[in-house]
């Protein structure tokens, strides 16, 4: 490619964005200018797309294992699945502690979907674009886990699981009493009280989002520098063959675990708002 | 890295995908992993209540084999008891029957010996008549004298 590094790293950083632009009206973005001047009103494409995709490939296997089921011999896929099923299922009696079946399902869930959507990160940053950009489609960013969207749409989720059941569990009132009257427990304190639990109340998917999503922007910015290496010759491209096999090694502990801590956390979230203090 | 409507396309099918592995995909998987943890459960059972039944078994047959065991010695002593006291018998019986044969054989001896006395004294007396006829040249009523005639065999 003939670009300059920066463009080289921007270009690799901007989705693939349809949306309403305000004079152009409903369009596919075609430059990254182009998509922040469509503001709210855009999708991006890739993003949907990949972790769609992903969902479904792990709902298909899961799907598919679940059909064959059987109490006798597990075949290869149920084997794996039961594994998966098994490590999350023991997790979330460990950790959760009241009886709730949605619970499980979605942590099993979180998990398979993200470590799914995070494992895009493995495939060389250029194959993918490359290939989408041969097919026309001038932007194109595969790891959906990179783009704050897709993880704060996720952790919005976990929020609004948090709020329903914290009422469902305590009631309105209780719930607004935990929020006014801890950590402080006296009536003088109520602001006080009101201001530190809604943020932390706020904190939850916030970090949520922002964990996940830091670690896979930052992971994928440094395969964007690796990549870089390979149009610099032939010593620097052979380093950077060398850097990118072991940041991509480094991967197999950072994809399952992110994966693995966006699961453990909303666990123990929906745990505490299964809580009744009184 | 703009926030849009990405962010809640993403929150539907987060929420859908919960929904679907909560409805269809987890039941299945659940309900089959307790059957087998059942179905382990009860071999494992069944195994130790066999093992023990096999225990049972084992001692009941070694125990009926030591009475059996002990059941035809007492048998073969009886019956080697009986032999021994049979061939007593016949021991017995074989010297009993040997001594009444001896007996009858010594009895039918004497009376042979007697016979031969008797015969050879009835002989001897008609020798004499005859002898003594001879002697007195005249005939002697044998009748009128064989009271005389036996007196004398009877001495001989």
């Amino acid at each position: 490619m003939a670009d300059t590094p920066v463009e080289y790293i921007q270009h690799h950083l901007q989705n693939m964005t349809y949306g309403k632009h305000p004079e152009l009206g409903w369009k596919m973005a075609e430059s990254s200018a182009e998509a922040a001047e469509m503001g709210f009103m855009a999708f991006h494409v890739d993003t949907l797309g990949w972790s769609i995709a992903m969902g479904l490939l792990f709902l298909f296997l899961f799907k598919k294992a679940a059909n064959a089921v059987t109490s006798g011999v597990p075949g290869g896929l149920q084997n794996f699945v039961e594994m998966c099923f098994e490590f999350v299922d023991n997790l979330v009696k460990e950790t959760f502690h009241g009886r709730n079946p949605l619970i499980a399902p979605l942590a099993l869930t979180i998990f398979v979907w993200i470590f799914l959507m995070n494992s895009l990160k493995w495939l060389p940053v250029d194959w993918i674009p490359g290939l989408a950009h041969l097919l026309g489609a001038d932007y194109f960013k595969i790891v959906p886990t990179t783009d704050p969207n897709a993880t704060f749409g996720m952790s919005l989720g976990v929020f609004l699981l948090i709020i329903f059941y914290s009422i469902k569990v305590k009631g309105a009132g209780g719930f607004a009493k935990e929020l006014s009257f801890t950590p402080f427990n006296h009536w003088l304190f109520i602001p006080v009280n009101l201001v530190l639990e809604i943020i932390g109340l706020l904190t939850k998917p916030i970090s949520l989002a922002l964990r996940l999503f830091g670690n896979m922007y930052a992971g994928e910015v440094v395969f964007i520098l690796i990549a870089l290496t390979f149009g610099a010759g032939l010593f620097m491209g052979l380093l950077g063959l060398g850097m990118q096999w072991i940041w991509a090694v480094f991967h197999l502990l950072v994809i399952p675990l992110q994966a693995f801590i966006f699961m453990v956390l909303t666990i123990v979230y929906l745990s505490a708002a299964h809580e009744d203090h009184h | 890295m703009n926030m849009n409507m990405t962010i809640l396309g993403q929150s539907i099918a987060f929420a859908l995908f919960v929904w679907f592995c909560m409805k269809f995909v987890w039941p299945p998987i659940a309900e089959a992993m307790r059957e087998r943890q059942k179905k382990i459960a009860d071999g494992l059972d069944s195994a130790s209540r066999a093992q023990r039944d096999l225990e049972l078994a084992q001692e009941k047959a070694s125990q009926t084999l030591r009475e059996a065991k002990e059941q035809s010695a007492q048998i073969l002593e009886q019956t080697n008891k009986r032999a021994t006291l049979m061939i007593e018998e016949a021991k017995e019986q074989a010297r009993a029957e040997g001594e009444r044969l001896i007996e009858a054989a010594k009895a039918e001896i004497t009376q042979e010996i007697n016979r031969a006395k008797d015969e050879l004294r009835a002989q001897i007396s008609a020798l004499i008549v005859e002898g003594a006829e001879k002697i007195l040249e005249s005939s002697v009523d044998a009748k009128a004298h064989s009271e005389l005639v036996d007196k004398l065999a009877k001495q001989l």
